[in-house]
């Protein structure tokens, strides 16, 4: 077993002319903190949406535990519009829709909360067990799946217990504040089952308290269930503290990685959220 | 504690339900069976469950289909084709030679194989249109439902499906009991699949595609399941439809008859199966008895009252469809459904407030 969960190979998005994410390589080693930043529109969402399968990248692969789960070259029209390089080794064409990719062990929030609304607490997290329960159509609507059904409902009551939300589960997931919104969304994730958690901007909107709270919920959670986490975020004290690998994007291409200090010290980096002055 | 409570509550449905048919059967001791009631009955039974199975697409899963006539036609024709009695084919298929189906089956037998047609169909003409969006799914579906209407037309396929003509002869039901049970089955097979991890997933893709299926449910599986469960039960209504109208001709079918029931689904609330009962109930009292009045030219004395005339009623409930998407668009019901739990709720809030105020005053 490798400690790479997640490869990215020369990763590419083309929108129209427009290259979100340039040519884009790195590694997520596994039980790691890794983190992706850059300023705004730099690619990062894109990168997101296309290691889970909410896009087709335009180019290059992902890997999952050594496993393609997303392959795809220039093709069609788009061969001759590519403005990238093509650089792909892997010549296979792989599109696992999102829903395989969550059944592999890859779980994700969304920057902006999508929550089941008109489903209460309890519902939102035991609709994430749906996949995972040995039942059919047939066994489901007749209740012959109880054993089932009572199993999960006794995880799903632990998890929400774990995040403090036992007390909500039958208020509408739509009716939560914003920071336990944020938090249901996390713990419908979990419920998942997953190996790798996808975080993008966990602490949009939130104070530096609730941040910090946050901070340590991360590192909790990845202890508690094994898990690698993969995070997108702008709080910069956040992903200096919890950290240990930083990816820095700028215009879809990957300007540095290291650790924070590393990272912290990098000129281009500074460069890419400063900006450079004209006369220099 | 929790068991106990389940307990009673159980027996408080079976209690209402038998209760529900014994006062039905009172009924019909004591009425004539000409009367008004007894249509308006058989024929809410029918179309609660037409309008049910349509907001199980349109309110559970968010898919906005307008094919319901259409699989209501192949359930009714379905039913009508294999129970005509080997006697009464030849009279039924007279310009087809007696048709070239020489069996005929009995009447629950043909309910559960309309449903399984219809199924079939749906599935089928789900694989294509099933990829399509909102507004696209609903003309794509309602093209559909416009094509069966006219291949079951087809003189081609006369020696099945009787082409334009009539089909008749079939057996039918007599007592109210019949549609009610059939019905009151249908439906509460549907709930239990809305209340099931099924039913969850339905929610989950309606209320936010890219989150249900970022929570591993497969989009298109889900889809294709609740279309055709959906069509399932349209085909049994429709068997059930052609039983309460003795003859089916495809003609009937038309798009019209999608938007009542669309109407009615919007009336009782998108995503609530008692409102969808409650408001066929009180559309088809409606439309059928009590406003029939409007259509009819009426003297008071020797004032002719003005408007009433033939298809006023149409023009009065265009109007009421309009006042209810403008100003009350969760319906009846809105996504709540009817329990006895509210309803001892509700009265007793009303009661604290009104205890409230004389205390108060």
């Amino acid at each position: 077993m490798t400690d790479v969960v997640l490869r990215l190979e020369n990763l590419t998005m083309q929108f129209g002319g427009v290259l979100a994410v340039d040519n884009l390589s790195l590694e997520v080693k596994k039980d790691k903190i890794t983190a992706l930043i850059g300023p705004n529109g730099a690619g990062k969402t894109t990168a997101f949406n296309c290691i889970t399968g909410v896009y087709e990248p335009t180019n290059g692969c992902v890997y999952f535990y050594d496993e393609a789960i997303v392959s795809n070259r220039p093709r069609g029209k788009m061969k001759k519009l590519y403005a990238g390089e093509n650089t792909n080794t892997d010549r296979r064409i792989i599109s696992d829709t999102h829903d395989m990719n969550t059944k592999m062990g890859i779980a994700r929030n969304f920057q902006n909360i999508r929550l089941f609304k008109s489903l209460t607490v309890f519902e939102n997290v035991l609709v994430a067990k749906h996949m995972r329960m040995k039942q059919n159509v047939f066994t489901a609507t007749f209740r012959l799946n109880y054993r089932e059904e009572k199993r999960v409902r006794e995880e799903c009551m632990e998890l929400l217990e774990e995040q403090g939300l036992l007390h909500l589960r039958n208020e509408m997931a739509g009716n939560l504040p914003y920071g336990l919104q944020r938090r249901l969304e996390i713990a419908r994730a979990l419920a998942t089952q997953p190996r790798l958690l996808l975080l993008d901007e966990p602490a949009a909107g939130m104070n530096p308290q609730e941040t910090q709270e946050l901070a340590d919920f991360i590192v909790r959670t990845r202890d508690k269930y094994n898990l690698t986490v993969f995070l997108i975020e702008h709080h910069m004290d956040l992903v200096m503290r919890i950290s240990d690998h930083i990816y820095v994007l700028d215009f879809g291409k990957l300007i540095a990685h290291g650790t924070p200090e590393e990272v912290q010290n990098n000129q281009r980096v500074i460069d890419a959220y400063l900006g450079v002055a004209e006369d220099a | 504690m929790d068991n106990s409570i389940k307990k009673q509550k159980i027996i408080l449905t079976a209690a209402l339900i038998i209760g529900l048919f014994g006062l039905l059967l009172i009924l019909e001791q004591l009425l004539p069976s000409s009367s008004m009631l007894f249509v308006v009955l058989k024929k809410g039974a029918i179309y609660a469950l037409a309008v049910v199975s349509m907001n199980l697409l349109n309110g559970f899963t968010g898919l906005f289909s307008l094919g319901q006539a259409g699989f209501m036609l192949i359930g009714a024709y379905t039913y009508a084709i294999f129970t005509i009695p080997l006697e009464a084919r030849d009279m039924v298929y007279q310009y087809f030679d007696g048709g070239i189906i020489k069996f005929a089956l009995p009447v629950i037998p043909a309910i559960i194989l309309s449903g399984i047609v219809t199924a079939i169909f749906a599935y089928l003409i789900g694989l294509p249109v099933l990829r399509l969006k909102s507004d696209y799914l609903a003309i794509a579906t309602l093209g559909f439902a416009e094509i069966i209407r006219a291949f079951f037309q087809w003189d081609k396929l006369g020696p099945v499906t009787n082409g334009s003509n009539l089909l008749k002869m079939y057996p039918v039901f007599h007592s109210v009991i019949f549609p009610f049970a059939v019905s009151g089955i249908c439906i509460a097979i549907i709930v239990l699949l809305i209340n099931s991890s099924y039913g969850r997933a339905f929610k989950a893709i309606r209320d936010d595609e890219t989150a249900a299926e970022a929570m591993g449910i497969n989009l298109a599986r889900h889809k294709q399941i609740s279309f055709t469960i959906s069509s399932f039960f349209a085909g049994v209504s429709g068997a059930l439809l052609a039983m309460f109208q003795t003859t089916v001709q495809a003609s009937a079918f038309r798009a019209t008859m999608t938007y009542e029931i669309l109407l009615i689904v919007v009336i009782g609330g998108i995503g609530s199966v008692t409102g969808s009962c409650l408001a066929s109930f009180l559309f088809i009292a409606c439309s059928e008895w009590w406003l029939r009045f409007l259509d009819n030219t009426t003297y008071i004395g020797s004032f002719k009252v003005p408007l009433l005339a033939t298809g006023f009623r149409k023009v009065f409930f265009s109007v009421v469809i309009m006042i209810i998407v403008l100003f009350y668009n969760r319906g009846i019901m809105g996504t709540n459904e009817f329990s006895l739990d509210a309803l001892i709720g509700f009265f007793r809030k009303r009661f604290d407030r009104h205890r409230k105020e004389d205390t108060a005053a």
